[in-house]
């Protein structure tokens, strides 16, 4: 732009917790596109929202920074745009600021100012000042800064108006920005300048109304505060198992009849076979479990807006530190138990690099929900009829992942010497989460889910379908059509590997497309037992088959081996995306099927001595 | 860490008005930030300057609100109107004066 007209092109720029997000999601609405900095893991934010002249404008979202001096990925980008050495520069910033906490966020507005882009501070959470009884003065700001400041609340329906009126007014044409590292007078300086206006604008009253030292006091207490996290995890996994089931129940049904109403509408024939079996009965496998991950990541993203989760972070991170990890870990660590790839992504928060890298090796310990099919399959098989000791069973192979992931934590830090890390982690007001902004985050888990779903395991599912109905041209013409078809000739020829830790032929081809997907494999153990139908129908059956079929050695070694192993494509491809490096990859996956394979080896091993005649 | 010797003269020195190490201010107590000295080591140089960006400098009110499981370690800081979780040598590298 040469001359000064309305921007097109605006970014927000804020701390971390000054509702920026909520703010966003609230000015583009639907109209997001989530993607990463090209060479970073850092997520690009950008969306576009019509001003109240019709104009469209592109907003960028940048991360969130405490400062332009960077010290994480994050601010480095955040610095990079708006100093002009990356993206393209937007027309306007504008600094969102946190009515509530001025004092602390003022400075960034500063040295944002200082830049010398066309800038407007966007008072947000002015509703939650208001109920503080916090009283910041908008115009006389808008002197002490000489930029126009709008008051906005990212969470309310017409909480932007303000901030989308100034959008249609025309801002100076943009020059090169200008900005240099300051050294600690400068930063001083700067506080100074900002505590003063602080002092002029905003009027606070005597007596602190925000409850959340008095809520700290409980929920961050060695005692209560543990026993409230203990709860708070055992209500979020009750939730996942009885709510996640119930919904799971109407998904599985659905495709049942679905399966039902094509089976009948078709005539006989490979087509058939391959939609009825192979895709509605593998991929519908699957997607049972969606309910259950958005319960998850439902309680996750309430727990991590409303403030709790990094207080849980504080407490663990003691707890932790046995390990050789830090309360930053934990939360990468929770979602894992959803699944591995939010999981590793979320990883990105933590700003030690081997401590990150750490977190991201032992994620795929945490039992996701594709294992939950496969625990309740085999325990199902082990302990018919005992429902009790089942759950104790299950219980038990949770910390079994958490168990083993922290001595590898422990294992890989005895390895490194490990300087200081700083923990520095905010510990933000609590607030009620946003629905909006909760929404917008399930949709898009969901939206993950189902394009891996709708890719991998529907690729998957085709390949082992057409590996089944293939005859081998080798085999013997006697045989069964299973043991005729190329996935018996695989299977056969992956018993070698397996038979030290008891896995028999049927075991041994299901993992081969459960190596993409570990919840594949049960779909796969019941086309080997050559059955049809939805993988609830087939689990049923597959049970006693298994409880009948299989020696107890086979069936617990299968259980530990499923507790280890990373069959996951999804995972492969995230930690290599996340670390850069093949070679983190393969050690990921490395270790963890040698683990898998010693663990399956010495329970065989063990069970079947004990258990001789 | 060039500060934090905490010990059997604690006592003393709180009552009389030298400034003592944040990572010493007894829980729930208020104080005001007195002094960051700049640290020669490169990393602590970097991580003062964190520290003043984040809220603290002199002036500042500032309070335990809550200690981690470990010795005193992590600590959550009231400072101003924000929280921050702090290991304990993150803490000892802030001078305060306690409140009478």
């Amino acid at each position: 732009m040469t001359a000064a007209a309305p921007p097109v092109r605006i970014a927000l720029l804020g701390n971390p917790n000054c509702g920026k997000t909520a703010l966003f999601n609230l000015l583009t609405g639907s109209h997001q596109k989530v993607a990463n900095y090209p060479g970073v893991t850092v997520e690009r934010k950008e969306g576009w929202l019509r001003t109240p002249a019709g104009r469209r404008v592109q907003v960028l979202d940048l991360p969130g920074a405490y400062s332009l001096n960077a010290v994480s990925a994050d601010e480095a980008v955040t610095r990079d745009v708006v100093t002009g050495h990356r993206d393209t520069l937007p027309d306007l910033l504008v600094c969102v600021a946190d009515a509530t906490n001025l004092r602390m966020h003022l400075r960034l507005v500063l040295e944002a100012r200082a830049l010398g882009l066309p800038l407007v501070v966007a008072l947000n959470k002015s509703d939650r000042a208001e109920q503080l009884g916090i009283v910041v003065d908008a115009d006389r700001l808008a002197r002490e800064l000489g930029v126009p400041v709008v008051r906005t609340v990212g969470v309310q329906a017409h909480g932007a108006q303000a901030l989308l009126e100034q959008l249609d007014r025309p801002v100076p044409p943009r020059t090169a920005p200008t900005w240099k590292a300051p050294d600690v007078a400068e930063v001083l300086a700067t506080q100074q300048r900002s505590h003063r206006i602080v002092e002029a604008v905003v009027q606070e009253p005597a007596v602190d109304a925000d409850p959340s030292d008095r809520i700290d006091r409980v929920i961050m207490h060695p005692l209560w505060g543990l026993l409230i996290l203990a709860l708070v995890l055992f209500t979020t996994f009750i939730a996942v198992f009885s709510l996640g089931d119930l919904l799971a129940g109407f998904v599985d049904e659905g495709f049942a009849w679905l399966g039902e109403a094509v089976g009948r509408t078709m005539a006989d024939g490979p087509l058939r076979g391959l939609l009825v079996e192979g895709i509605i009965g593998g991929v519908g496998g699957v997607l049972v479990f969606l309910p259950q991950i958005l319960i998850l990541f439902l309680f996750i993203l309430a727990l991590e807006s409303s403030g709790y989760l990094p207080r849980a972070a504080f407490l663990l991170d003691k707890p932790m530190s046995g390990a050789g990890l830090s309360g930053r870990s934990f939360i990468p660590l929770l979602s894992s138990f959803a699944c591995a790839i939010p999981g590793i992504m979320a990883t990105r928060t933590i700003t030690d690099q081997r401590d990150r890298l750490t977190t991201i090796l032992i994620a795929p310990l945490m039992a996701c929900s594709a294992r939950i099919p496969v625990y309740t399959l085999l325990i199902a098989a082990l302990f018919p009829g005992e429902p009790l000791t089942a759950a104790l069973m299950m219980s038990g192979l949770y910390a079994l992942g958490v168990v083993s992931a922290m001595a590898v934590a422990w294992v890989i830090k005895r390895r490194h010497r490990h300087d200081h890390v700083p923990l520095l982690m905010e510990l933000p007001s609590y607030q009620w989460p946003d629905l909006r902004s909760l929404a917008i985050g399930l949709w898009e888990r969901a939206v993950i889910f189902l394009r891996r779903v709708g890719t991998i395991i529907l690729a998957l599912t085709i390949v082992m379908w057409a590996l089944y109905s293939t005859p081998s041209p080798w085999a013997d013409r006697t045989a069964t059509p299973l043991e005729r078809s190329l996935a018996g000739e695989l299977g056969r020829g992956l018993q070698h590997v397996f038979a030290p830790i008891g896995f028999n032929e049927h075991i041994a081809i299901a993992l081969v497309p459960g190596m993409a997907a570990r919840e594949v494999v049960v779909s796969a153990l019941g086309t080997a037992y050559a059955m049809e139908g939805d993988e609830d129908e087939v689990s049923g059956r597959l049970t006693e088959r298994i409880a009948r079929e299989w020696s107890l050695a086979t069936r617990l070694s299968l259980l530990l081996w499923m507790v280890f192993a990373p069959q996951c494509i999804s995972t492969f491809v995230v930690v290599k995306r996340e670390t850069g490096s093949w070679r983190q990859m393969w050690i990921m996956g490395g270790y963890l099927f040698a683990l898998a394979y010693l663990a399956s080896l010495v329970t065989y091993q063990l069970t079947t001595l004990l258990t001789a005649p | 860490m060039s500060i934090g010797v905490a010990g059997p003269d604690l006592s003393a020195r709180m009552s009389s008005a030298s400034p003592i190490p944040l990572a010493e201010l007894p829980d729930g107590q208020w104080a005001t930030v007195a002094d960051i000295p700049v640290p020669q080591d490169r990393a602590d140089h970097d991580l003062v300057l964190r520290l003043m960006e984040l809220g603290f400098v002199p002036g500042e009110r500032v309070r335990i609100v809550a200690e981690g499981l470990g010795r005193r370690d992590p600590l959550a800081v009231r400072v101003g109107r924000s929280t921050f979780a702090l290991r304990h040598h993150e803490a000892a590298l802030i001078l305060v004066n306690v409140h009478p």
